[in-house]
């Protein structure tokens, strides 16, 4: 992990650029010229009665690093299905910048207008290696003929090389992912989310089952990606959320409890007794 | 995890793959013909021509499992109804010799009971060479586009898929053998006399036949192997591992799965094309449904998902079908079903896992 490390303090380095980390994939159709990339507004959605989304509504801005927390089975998974396609709400809207109707997209089509998903339990390509996995994650043409046809050119190579550094996976990029540590795959699917270099990232619980160690290097990541990408984090883990949010969502029984900076949240009296109170008992 | 290593090694050549390739390349297109024209018929050497045409078949067969490894192994779409496909090209050339075996105006009998004397519209256009070869690819084609269509959009997979595959070539077969269809009925297609003019009785023919098989066998195998390496071999891979990851990293499944659930049918359609002038008969016992399983059972005993035991499965099953049917005809049932056991019990990486373990190259899964 130690290389890990110092490819990190690379990253932080103002005099070395990388570019694909600076700047996220074009993404036709987008337009955030009204500010907020995501528009999630009054969505409810119920599984057999149970109501796991009620009236959420929840904007988040373009270049926003937030953080939504909420107790187990708070609807934190559910939205973030909504948003990409997996789940359809019953009622609501949901937009990706003030064009894209997300509630008429597929979940491929979401994926290549820009919002790129890391799910909670790591889904990795378990029978390729850590570098086809990267290689099929690379922002490019999905078609057909562009995958029949795909020679990965010397830009990419290298665009792969640091991802895979960053990771801190270089020494087992033919290994089979399947074959990897719980937190390896954590990491090689955050590696995957660089690689297709999404305009909106969602990450669910990017360090259960990471060390201290990598937990400090998920939340300084996920720091350096906002801006020219936007973050919308779900964590369970209150230090990791501390150390990285602006903005903070509390959910609680499919909606918005409370918003706020981290403060002004933990110090709002619902949020305590809901969440905070559980939490510590 | 086992099976991927398998597909690096088996299924995907290093330079003495490649020499293997060439070598049985050299033994299908030089070494059988030579054996069969040059050697004396005296010698032990010697290959008649009826062992050619069987092997010819072999061939056609083995692009068949090539056709459901792609779809099976590296996708992990179980058909069990490629039976259907193959035979919709052995219809559509079975058609064409039939239709030129009658040169002189007459019609089978088969026409003849449906009370016209003429042949029926869909009948005329397969009198020309160009047309039956291109409804050998669109006809199991676009029969496999939409059935593939409707069946991936409403996500249906895994077992739920191989049984309507089971439906779609009963169905087919149930509709073949019927009269009024008027392709021949239970009797099928036979009785051809001609291909492009020559006798398919001619033992050059014949050669030619047992060429043009070879070619498609080592086409086919060029092709798939292009295709399982390309970057849109490993998207298949990731379908038959994690589907819906691959949806949320921006592929659509449908398409991908769409082309290669297309092209096997094509290529099983090639397949049968050229095996029916090999047997000289196509019927709907082609469509039944336990044809379409042994066809499972060659590339799961050859080991799925490396191509090259997709070919030996073929080649072993066929093999063993011809000696044992031979001998005891109504044994051959039982003995593929105790294949079929075996297989699932001890080998379930097929002939090449067996190969991989005693090279001690496999690892354990
Ligand atoms: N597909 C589903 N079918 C039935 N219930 C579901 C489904 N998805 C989520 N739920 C329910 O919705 C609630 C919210 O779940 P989830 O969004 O996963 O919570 P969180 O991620 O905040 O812990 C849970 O009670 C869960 O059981
Ligand atoms: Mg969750």
């Amino acid at each position: 992990m130690n290389r890990a490390v110092a490819a990190f303090r690379e990253l932080q380095r103002r005099d070395r650029v990388f570019p694909f980390l600076q700047e996220a994939a074009p993404s036709p159709g987008l337009d955030t010229r009204h500010g907020p990339i995501l528009y999630v507004e009054g969505i409810s959605r119920s599984f057999d009665g149970f109501q796991a989304l009620d009236d959420l509504t929840l904007y988040v801005d373009d270049g926003e690093l937030r953080c939504i927390i909420g107790p187990n089975g708070a609807g934190k998974t559910t939205l973030m299905d909504v948003i990409t396609g997996k789940t359809t709400p019953d009622s609501g809207h949901a937009w990706f910048g003030s064009r894209l109707n997300l509630l008429r997209m597929n979940e491929h089509a979401i994926a290549q207008a820009g919002i790129g998903r890391k799910f909670q339990k790591p889904t990795v390509f378990e029978n390729l290696s850590v570098f086809e996995n990267l290689e099929l994650a690379m922002h490019a043409d999905r078609g057909l003929r562009r995958s029949l046809f795909w020679r990965l050119d010397g830009e990419g190579r290298d665009r792969l090389d640091e991802v895979l550094a960053l990771i801190g996976l270089e020494a087992r990029r033919r290994t089979l992912a399947g074959s990897l540590s719980h937190g390896q795959k954590q990491w090689l699917e955050i590696g995957s989310l660089l690689m297709q270099n999404p305009r909106l990232l969602l990450v669910d619980e990017p360090v259960a089952g990471m060390t201290g160690q990598e937990t400090e290097q998920t939340a300084e990541l996920l720091v350096s990606l906002a801006g020219r990408h936007s973050v919308v984090v779900v964590e369970h883990d209150m230090e990791f959320v501390r150390s990285i949010a602006r903005t903070v969502t509390v959910l609680h029984q499919g909606s918005v409890l409370a918003e706020g900076t981290m403060d002004q949240v933990q110090a709002d009296p619902r949020v305590r007794e809901v969440y905070l109170g559980e939490e510590e008992t | 995890m086992a099976q991927a290593r398998i597909n690096r090694i088996a299924g995907l050549h290093g330079p003495a793959g490649w020499l293997l390739f060439l070598l049985a390349v050299a033994a299908v297109l030089v070494l059988m013909p030579v054996l069969n024209r040059v050697v004396s018929p005296e010698s032990i050497f010697h290959v008649p021509n009826w062992m050619l045409t069987l092997t010819g078949r072999f061939l056609c067969l083995a692009l068949v499992a090539l056709a459901l490894d792609l779809i099976w192994g590296y996708t992990g779409i179980l058909s069990l109804g490629h039976g259907a496909f193959f035979a919709l090209g052995g219809y559509v050339m079975g058609m064409h010799l039939t239709r030129n075996s009658y040169a002189d105006g007459g019609v089978p009998n088969f026409i003849q009971f449906l009370g016209v004397s003429e042949w029926p519209w869909f009948w005329v256009p397969f009198q020309w060479f160009w047309f039956t070869a291109l409804m050998i690819l669109l006809v199991p084609g676009v029969l496999a586009f939409l059935f593939g269509f409707f069946a991936f959009r409403s996500r249906v997979r895994g077992v739920y898929f191989a049984i309507i595959t089971q439906a779609l070539t009963f169905g087919m077969m149930l509709l073949f053998f019927r009269t009024e269809t008027g392709v021949g009925g239970d009797t099928g297609l036979t009785n051809f006399q001609t291909l492009l003019g020559f006798s398919v009785r001619d033992a050059d023919t014949r050669l030619a036949l047992y060429l043009v098989s070879a070619l498609a066998v080592i086409g086919g195998y060029l092709a798939c192997r292009y295709i399982v390496t390309s970057k849109l071999g490993r998207v298949l891979t990731a379908i038959r591992d994690a589907e819906s990851r691959v949806r949320f990293t921006g592929y659509n499944p449908l398409r991908y799965k769409l082309f290669v659930w297309t092209l096997s049918a094509m290529l099983c359609g090639v397949a049968g094309a050229l095996y029916v002038p090999q047997t000289g008969v196509i019927n709907p016992g082609e469509m039944a449904p336990a044809q379409s399983i042994e066809m499972a059972v060659w590339v799961a005993l050859g080991g799925r998902g490396t191509l090259v035991g997709a070919l030996a499965g073929a080649g072993i099953v066929n093999g063993m079908k011809s000696y044992v049917t031979a001998v005891h005809p109504d044994l051959w049932l039982f003995f593929l079903g105790a294949l079929f056991i075996i297989v699932t019990l001890f080998l379930p990486r097929g002939v090449v896992g067996l190969f991989q373990r005693v090279r001690g190259e496999g690892g354990r899964s």
